[in-house]
């Protein structure tokens, strides 16, 4: 067996909102590289674009000095993306959301977003950078080569 | 850079002979989108409009700031006795929409022809 080498493809966004599509775009190519079912690379779509957008709205506020990082390392059976900004960093849980009490006013109608990341990926974590900075959301989305009927059994 | 969301308004009749409104977008349904998406819903005569029908089909990204204008827009309409259909969603989005519970709230048909004959 040859030991399968960690490729990373790395992309810097403004801190704008619509350039998450350009990291959400990226990861859909490398993890079709990968062999990942369609499905499945919808699902990163909408997590990475998710990850980005509260980068730029609450890690850099909008602060379009500052850039968004987003480093792709794709290993033998996941791909792992980290999406870096210059924030404080998030809680790691959000709850899922009520549609009811959203529907009563209760709850803002907003505020998904960490859930559809939870929802959406293998696994992921918010880490708090060091001094406050350069916190960061790590996605790991793995290959289910069982669901793939070209896998090799 | 989010490409801007367009919006129409058609009327059609159910086969049931109820009159329907389809609003129909395109593009990005983002954070950018309230006109498009809230303005036009509120353009609409609360009087007459009593099943409004969303489309879809032309749209391929919506992100959670865009779902939560469709929430927005199911309260609205929750308020004014106005019962809402959507179709024309990608099987992805589909699973999201209902994920977050819109399901409950609105109909999801895949096509414009199966929601109008359920109405």
């Amino acid at each position: 067996m040859t030991a399968f080498k960690t490729t990373s493809v790395e992309v810097r966004l403004p801190s704008r909102m619509g350039f998450e599509k350009v990291a959400m775009s990226t990861a859909a190519s490398v993890a079709k590289l990968m062999g990942f079912r369609e499905d499945r690379i919808e699902d990163l779509k909408t997590a990475v674009a998710e990850a980005c957008i509260n980068a730029i709205e609450h890690g850099n506020r909008l602060n379009e000095k500052l850039s968004v990082g987003v480093v792709l390392s794709a290993g033998a059976d996941s791909l792992e993306v980290k999406v870096i900004d210059d924030g404080k960093g998030m809680k790691n849980k959000q709850a899922k959301p009520d549609i009811d009490r959203k529907m009563h006013g209760e709850e803002d109608p907003r505020g998904m977003g960490m859930f559809l990341i939870q929802a959406l990926v293998d696994e992921a974590e918010w880490v708090a950078g060091a001094n406050g900075k350069s916190s960061y959301v790590r996605l790991v989305i793995r290959l289910d080569k069982e669901a793939d009927p070209d896998a090799e059994a | 850079m989010q490409s801007e969301t367009k919006s129409k308004v058609d009327q059609l009749t159910s086969p049931a002979g109820h009159p329907v409104t389809v609003l129909r977008f395109e593009g990005d349904i983002a954070s950018t989108s309230k006109d498009a998406v809230l303005g036009t819903y509120q353009g609409l005569p609360k009087e007459t409009a009593k099943l409004i029908l969303l489309d879809f089909t032309k749209v391929d990204y919506i992100n959670s700031s865009g779902i939560a204008l469709v929430i927005q827009l199911l309260m609205e309409a929750a308020n004014s006795s106005q019962k809402i259909y959507a179709f024309g969603l990608s099987p992805h989005f589909t699973k999201v929409f209902t994920m977050v519970g819109i399901t409950k709230y609105a109909g999801l048909f895949p096509s414009q022809a199966e929601a109008i004959a359920a109405l």
